[in-house]
């Protein structure tokens, strides 16, 4: 364990704003925390890093008063604090943007982000107030929405956002932000590292968790690095260079260091041939509302990324492609044969797979096991009178767990237990092991620590050299790019471009496509 | 385990959003206006307000204890012990006033306050051991029950002079139309629930409660409390309709309310108030208790049929309800 680092922060501040010491918390079968200590001074933005797993989320927990600790203690403004709901913690000036949206789906934008302090008069809630509030604040983050529709109306990455202009309006001392970026894209990244350090200079404290390396020495000052549980060590940012960070994160394992380095090598495969008739073959396909007319070919054994900002229509598009939403106009075939995919299971039937950006809303069934969640697509492919046996599916959740490197390798572990991380990786496997034709992905690294991506990433690859297609979406434009054969680009729900990934493709040319809506 | 797939068909499209919440209300409005058109055609003396007015004369108890249910399913739970609470109000009521010589201005308050304590705790149960709404106030519903039968097991009719005055006592409106008081009671606390739910930092809390209830938790909302409420509305309700029964029945009996706890759920889903919680509105349970009443009136103006007849138009139209919730956005995944 390295020595406790020297207190200094940009404020000069000598004594921490929330500090805790020997935090210990045990869940049934997993030790999550042993003993971590983590200070945090006034105006530092401090990075909470380790692997999926490692803790973070459990510690952040403890630390506003959803989990009780099994030992040690919190201190804020150096007098010790307990506290046993998340409300006490906002009383104390600790305001958190948990890591799954935590926000309410039936009530609208503005109540989401106001609810439990909304301007009131005579006793009743001022709804005007409330409403221009509410739009002062989005708009602060330079976003554009209606605060009046209800949450459930906007993308899970709009929810994200609510869910931080929700936390930054609490006066806060303290802001805690789990993995807040894991769904933005580049240009929302940038509004809210802005707003992070106007805050950090009016002597906010803020955590901040990520699994962007680069994003740490972009923004943070220190650095606390969890492992298993335990405290490894807490870093000036500026001691360290990001292979020593990895290294601290993932131990001894130089494995996954070397893979690091590998990576962008992997480079892109040829593009397989084109002559034969693609797997799929969308032409005019559109949904009103959602995306305009779009063309695409997705070839066996070939990867198709797809870049655009937030809300330009990745995820509609592809929601097309799997009967998720029906599609207005266009045609739709399937190994040159005209297919109507009138839902989900039709598209299942096509041994098309999707593997969705919103785990907890339309993919997991956090109450069932790790084993039952794996097993649920290849069972309902299957259909319910040819239920698989028990031992099969052991064996397949077995596998999975290993593949995908599950942490803890419990099969009868209930999902809703495990990290965010790990969760993403039993989705990805429920997909997998029906071994589709075509894979869609809608962001599946998001969330994931930097040694399991690489593994998704050669994962992606592998599948592809094997046959499948495979429909790549992410906002990380070098994952796109170090992925796809072609990459499509959208752009206000219309897709602009289907670029070759050659050599002169770069995320700057991308950029370039999505800015002007032409290729350049 | 199907939400899986069938939630991913959800479509995320604006104007549906915006316009599915209030749909399910639509539909009862023009349910009632249906109802009363056909009677009104089929029936001679049918087409009058006083019908309308009757039907809310006849049922101002049972919107009073689905009002206080209306609360309950918002946030996600469940209270099967009004109707027991209603039968111990009337009971406590009768009991009092007749048998102890107690005035009324003493025994209503005791009794309302039984209500709200009664409520209060199950609420403290179900939320400090974390045990189903369904099972605690089942037991409630016992319990309650039972208290009755401890008072007596015989009816106690009510003949104290204030209280019968009170109960033959007319509201006059214009054009020769009259309501009792229970009806402007009814009204008087329909008007406060809506504003209640819609303009109190307590009632955007029960919705909130409704829509997620581990998310109301973390975005630091008073949970537990609001959970003790939404139990203490709910048995301060069914005490109020128990005291608007006994002086529409001017007795107290144990077997007073047998199934209302039933009749009040159905008015709320009937209403579009979805079980699930999170999404409803109190009017919409004005509207159902409505058209439970009228189906009562159209059966009596039928006169052949058995007032069976009712329950099993009630049970068919509850299943048309709950399939609609399930096809317009009532397929939220359960959190
Ligand atoms: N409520 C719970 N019950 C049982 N085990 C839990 C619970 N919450 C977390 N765990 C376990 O505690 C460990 C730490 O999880 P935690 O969520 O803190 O990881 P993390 O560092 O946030 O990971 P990620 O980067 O994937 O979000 C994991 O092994 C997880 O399975
Ligand atoms: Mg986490």
């Amino acid at each position: 364990m390295a020595a406790p680092p020297t207190p200094r922060t940009p404020t000069g501040a000598d004594r921490p704003v929330l500090e805790a010491h020997g935090i210990r918390k045990a869940f049934p079968g997993v030790l999550a925390l042993d003993g971590v200590d983590l200070s945090l001074f006034p105006g530092e933005v401090h990075a909470l890093m380790g692997e999926n797993g490692a803790g973070k989320s459990t510690l952040i927990k403890v630390l506003t008063g959803v989990h009780p600790p099994d030992a040690g203690t919190v201190s804020v403004d150096g007098s010790l604090q307990w506290f046993a709901e998340p409300l006490e913690a906002q009383h104390a000036g600790i305001s958190t943007v948990y890591q799954e949206v935590n926000l309410c789906p039936n009530l609208s934008v503005a109540e989401n982000i106001l609810i439990g302090r909304e301007p009131r008069r005579l006793g009743l809630v001022h709804w005007s107030a409330l409403h221009e509030r509410a739009e002062r604040l989005i708009t602060e983050l330079e976003l554009d929405l209606d605060v009046r529709l209800p949450l459930s109306a906007h993308s899970l990455a709009v929810q994200q956002l609510v869910a931080i202009v929700r936390a930054v309006d609490v006066k806060a001392k303290v802001l805690i932000l789990d993995e807040p970026t894991s769904s933005l894209d580049r240009d929302e990244v940038v509004q809210l590292f802005a707003l992070v350090r106007r805050l950090r200079d009016r002597g906010v404290a803020i955590l901040f968790v990520t699994h962007f390396i680069d994003q740490v020495f972009d923004l943070c000052d220190r650095v606390t690095v969890l492992r298993n549980g335990r405290l490894e060590g807490a870093y000036r940012v500026d001691e360290l260079t990001s292979v020593t960070l990895v290294h601290r994160m993932v131990g001894s394992e130089l494995r996954t260091l070397d893979e690091l380095a590998e990576r962008s090598h992997t480079g892109t495969a040829a593009t397989p041939e084109s002559a034969d008739t693609p797997f799929l073959s969308a032409r005019g396909l559109a949904r009103s509302g959602a995306v305009q007319p779009y063309d695409l070919d997705i070839h066996r054994g070939e990867v198709i990324g797809l870049a655009g900002l937030l809300g330009s229509g990745r995820t509609e598009a592809a929601r097309l492609l799997f009967g998720a939403d029906h599609a207005d106009a266009g045609e739709l075939r399937i190994d040159g044969e005209r297919a109507v995919l009138r839902s989900p299971r039709a598209a299942i039937a096509h041994k098309i797979a999707f593997c969705s950006e919103n785990r907890k809303e339309e993919g997991l069934a956090g109450e069932l096991t790790v084993r039952e969640n794996i097993v649920l697509a290849l069972q309902a492919a299957r259909g319910w009178t040819r239920p698989l046996s028990r031992t099969r599916q052991d064996e397949i959740a077995a596998r999975w767990i290993e593949v995908l490197d599950i942490r803890p390798a419990a099969p009868e572990a209930q999902v809703r237990n495990l990290s965010g991380g790990n969760q993403q990786k039993v989705l990805l496997a429920r997909w997998l092991l029906t071994d589709p034709e075509m894979l869609i992905l809608d962001e599946p690294t998001r969330g994931i620590d930097i040694g399991a991506k690489t593994e998704i990433q050669k994962l992606v690859t592998r599948l592809a050299a094997e046959g499948t297609a495979v429909l790549f979406i992410s906002a990380e434009l070098e994952e796109v790019l170090r992925l796809s054969h072609r990459v499509g680009v959208l752009r206000d729900h219309r897709l602009v471009a289907t670029l070759p990934n050659d050599p002169t493709l770069t995320p700057d040319r991308i950029l370039g496509t999505i800015a002007t809506g032409a290729t350049s | 385990m199907n939400t899986t797939l069938s939630s991913l068909t959800r479509p995320l499209q604006r104007f549906s959003v915006r316009h599915a919440v209030r749909l399910p209300l639509m539909v009862t409005a023009t349910l009632l206006v249906a109802m009363f058109s056909i009677g009104s055609l089929q029936y001679e003396g049918f087409f009058s307000a006083q019908v309308l007015l009757n039907v809310l004369i006849d049922n101002g108890f049972l919107l009073v204890v689905a009002i206080g249910m209306t609360f309950v399913i918002l946030t996600g739970g469940i209270d099967l012990s009004v109707g027991s609470m209603v039968a111990l109000s009337t009971m406590l009521t009768a009991w009092l006033v007749e048998q102890n010589g107690a005035p009324l201005a003493l025994a209503v308050p005791l009794v309302l306050l039984v209500g709200a304590g009664g409520g209060a705790l199950m609420g403290w149960v179900i939320h400090t051991f974390e045990i189903q709404p369904f099972i605690v106030t089942l037991a409630g519903m016992f319990l309650a029950r039972g208290l009755c039968y401890m008072i007596s097991t015989e009816s106690i009719s009510l003949t104290d002079p204030t209280t019968t005055r009170i109960a033959q006592t007319r509201v006059l409106l214009p054009g020769g139309l009259f309501i009792s008081p229970a009806v402007v009671i009814a009204l008087v606390v329909l008007a406060l629930a809506f504003v209640v739910l819609h303009h109190t930092r307590f009632g955007r809390t029960v919705y909130a409660l409704g829509g997620n209830e581990s998310s109301a938790r973390l975005m630091g909302l008073p949970v537990g409390r609001t959970k003790v409420a939404v139990y203490a509305v709910s048995g301060l309700c069914s005490a109020l309709g128990g005291l608007l029964l006994t002086f529409y029945m001017l007795s107290g009996y144990a077997l007073h309310a047998v199934g209302m706890e039933l009749d009040a759920i159905a008015a709320v889903v009937i209403g579009g108030t979805l079980l699930t919680g999170g999404s409803g509105f109190v009017l919409g349970t004005a509207l159902g208790v409505t058209v439970l009443g009228l189906i009562q009136t159209i059966i009596s103006f039928q006169g052949t049929l058995s007032s069976w007849w009712t329950r099993i138009v009630i049970g068919g139209l509850l299943f048309v309800f709950i399939l609609l919730q399930r096809l317009f956005g009532g397929s939220r995944p359960a959190h």
